[in-house]
């Protein structure tokens, strides 16, 4: 059993902001999250998730320059993450398809992290 | 604002407080653990000093009890957040790995903060409180400090003892939780039955503290027992824990609480059941009474409350104490005995043979049993012996009661021997 990093880019037009006039909406689209996220917390495989702003710095080189960012195309935007746990590679890509983010044009990016060698 | 405003919205406070405050700690509970049971006492204060501070700016809100259920749930989102990495809360249970989530936190917290499920969040804290590891009175104090809403002060004046003392045996609760992890839980259907034994003996603990005079505030009294019923009554309600013994101890608890207006006098005085003005009686909750006496009429087993209730109603139902059904008593007690054979239970049997078959035989059953080291020990025995020779022999009566005397602690059960002893012939 592994741990995997999802990263989910995109799906801005299901963002908190982008819904505020739609409230319903918006407790629509969080219980697809809940359902998602509860069906692998009830087995025991989340490990921890949560939402990131759009807005944040980037910091550079040896320099340490600070810029403002990360200013992507709303499809690159990292919009938040999940870690699990999984058997394999193919069974955490099996989970993210559960990911309601993919149904806002969004994807999901799986990442198994990795023990570094003592 | 005025002053009385003011008044009226602290007295809404405290009212609030004892309804309320039990069920704000049982939710919290579910959401950061019985091992943090200070942590959401905390909360409960918070909430409600927030709530007095904001109802006196801005008036009394339409729902005072949804506004405080609002408040302390955002308050716990507010403890969950800040809390979010550290490892005050075991987010490792599945049901709060989503609390520690922005993603599932809202909707984890409108399930949990669930209205229809927040009366079985209060019982399945009660069974935590009524844990067998736990002492019979730290289980009352802990009842009384979390689930009824009672300051310490309260509590201590109720069981006459030192804040210091309750807050030591609250402490030491906290730490069984913390040590043991207890989770409010209903028990696993085949430990049911003995679980909520010790949950209905804590309750009626409870309400004999209230029943019987060892206090003479009033208030207190009826506080208790009302407190009692209340808890008893969502052991009725919840399709969790409708067993007989709870409907035949809520039955005998109404039995008793509809008489207790008349069982002391206006200077506290205890007024003994032939005495007493039976158009005193509540009949209104001796008809609930029957209620739940009728309602507890299923499975297969009786329990002591179902006789105690039986016996009760004998006693309520009787116009006068000389029109009392003895023999239907005296039978329900033979009954009681083979279910239950404490010494008090044949105690109170004795004082029924009494009753039914005079001195004779009363004194030849104490020759015969072999409890009598026991209700050496109780001045409610000296009392009854005092009560056999009365008539007979004075001086023999005379030691009795003053070894009753020496027996009970309790002023109005003092006085009562005192009147007794003031009327005999010598």
């Amino acid at each position: 059993m592994a741990e995997y990093l999802f990263l989910f880019r995109g799906g801005a037009d299901m963002r908190e902001e982008a819904l505020q006039d739609a409230p319903e909406k918006w407790q629509e689209h969080m219980q697809k999250w809940m359902q998602w996220m509860g069906g692998l917390s009830a087995q025991g495989k989340l490990v921890g998730a949560q939402p990131l702003k759009d807005t944040g710095k980037q910091v550079a080189g040896t320099g340490k320059v600070v810029t403002d960012g990360p200013f992507m195309e709303g499809k690159e935007m990292v919009g938040g993450y999940l870690i699990c746990k999984a058997g394999s590679l193919d069974e955490a890509v099996e989970i993210s398809k559960g990911c309601p983010v993919l149904e806002h044009d969004g994807m999901v990016e799986v990442r198994e992290i990795k023990e570094l060698k003592m | 604002m005025n002053r009385d405003a003011q008044f009226d919205i602290n007295k809404l406070g405290d009212q609030l407080f004892r309804r309320e405050a039990g069920k704000m700690v049982a939710v919290l509970t579910k959401i950061f653990g019985t091992e943090n049971l200070q942590l959401s006492e905390d909360v409960v204060q918070d909430t409600f000093a927030n709530a007095l501070h904001t109802w006196s700016l801005k008036g009394i809100p339409d729902n005072p009890s949804a506004w405080l259920m609002r408040a302390a749930r955002n308050k716990a989102v507010d403890t969950l957040r800040r809390n979010k990495f550290s490892t005050l809360i075991d987010f490792s249970d599945p049901e709060r790995t989503l609390l520690q989530s922005e993603y599932t936190l809202s909707i984890m917290m409108d399930r949990i903060w669930n209205e229809d499920e927040i009366r079985d969040d209060l019982l399945r804290m009660m069974y935590a409180c009524c844990h067998t590891g736990i002492s019979e009175e730290n289980q009352i104090t802990l009842i009384l400090k979390t689930l009824c809403g009672f300051s310490t002060a309260e509590i201590a004046k109720a069981f006459v003892t030192s804040e210091d003392a309750v807050s030591k045996r609250l402490y030491r609760t906290k730490e069984f939780f913390r040590e043991h992890r207890v989770k409010p839980e209903f028990p696993p259907p085949a430990l049911l039955k003995d679980r909520t034994a010790a949950v209905l003996r804590t309750i009626y603990l409870l309400f004999n503290e209230g029943y019987n005079s060892t206090h003479t505030d009033e208030l207190i009294r009826k506080d208790l027992l009302e407190q009692a019923m209340y808890l008893c009554g969502l052991l009725c309600g919840s399709q969790h824990t409708r067993l007989p013994e709870v409907f035949a101890a809520m039955a005998l608890m109404c039995f008793h609480a509809a008489r207790i207006n008349s069982r002391i006098d206006d200077t506290g005085g205890i007024v003994l059941l032939a005495q007493q003005d039976r158009s005193l009686w509540d009949r209104h909750l001796i008809g609930k009474g029957n209620e739940f006496l009728n309602k507890a009429a299923f499975g297969e087993e009786i329990s002591s409350y179902h006789v105690e209730a039986a016996i009760a109603y004998e006693h309520c139902m009787a116009p006068s104490f000389e029109t009392t059904n003895w023999q239907n008593i005296l039978r329900y007690y033979d009954l009681l005995v083979s279910i239950h054979p404490t010494s008090i239970v044949l105690l109170n049997r004795l004082t029924v043979i009494f009753k039914v078959y005079g001195a004779a035989r009363t004194l030849n059953e104490i020759s015969q049993s072999s409890c009598i080291r026991e209700w050496n020990r109780n001045y409610l025995f000296h009392a009854l012996m005092g009560d056999i020779f009365a008539n007979t022999d004075p001086a023999a009566a005379k030691t009795s009661y003053e070894t009753a005397l020496q027996l009970t602690q309790s002023a109005a059960e003092k006085d009562l021997l005192r009147k007794k002893l003031s009327g005999l012939a010598c």
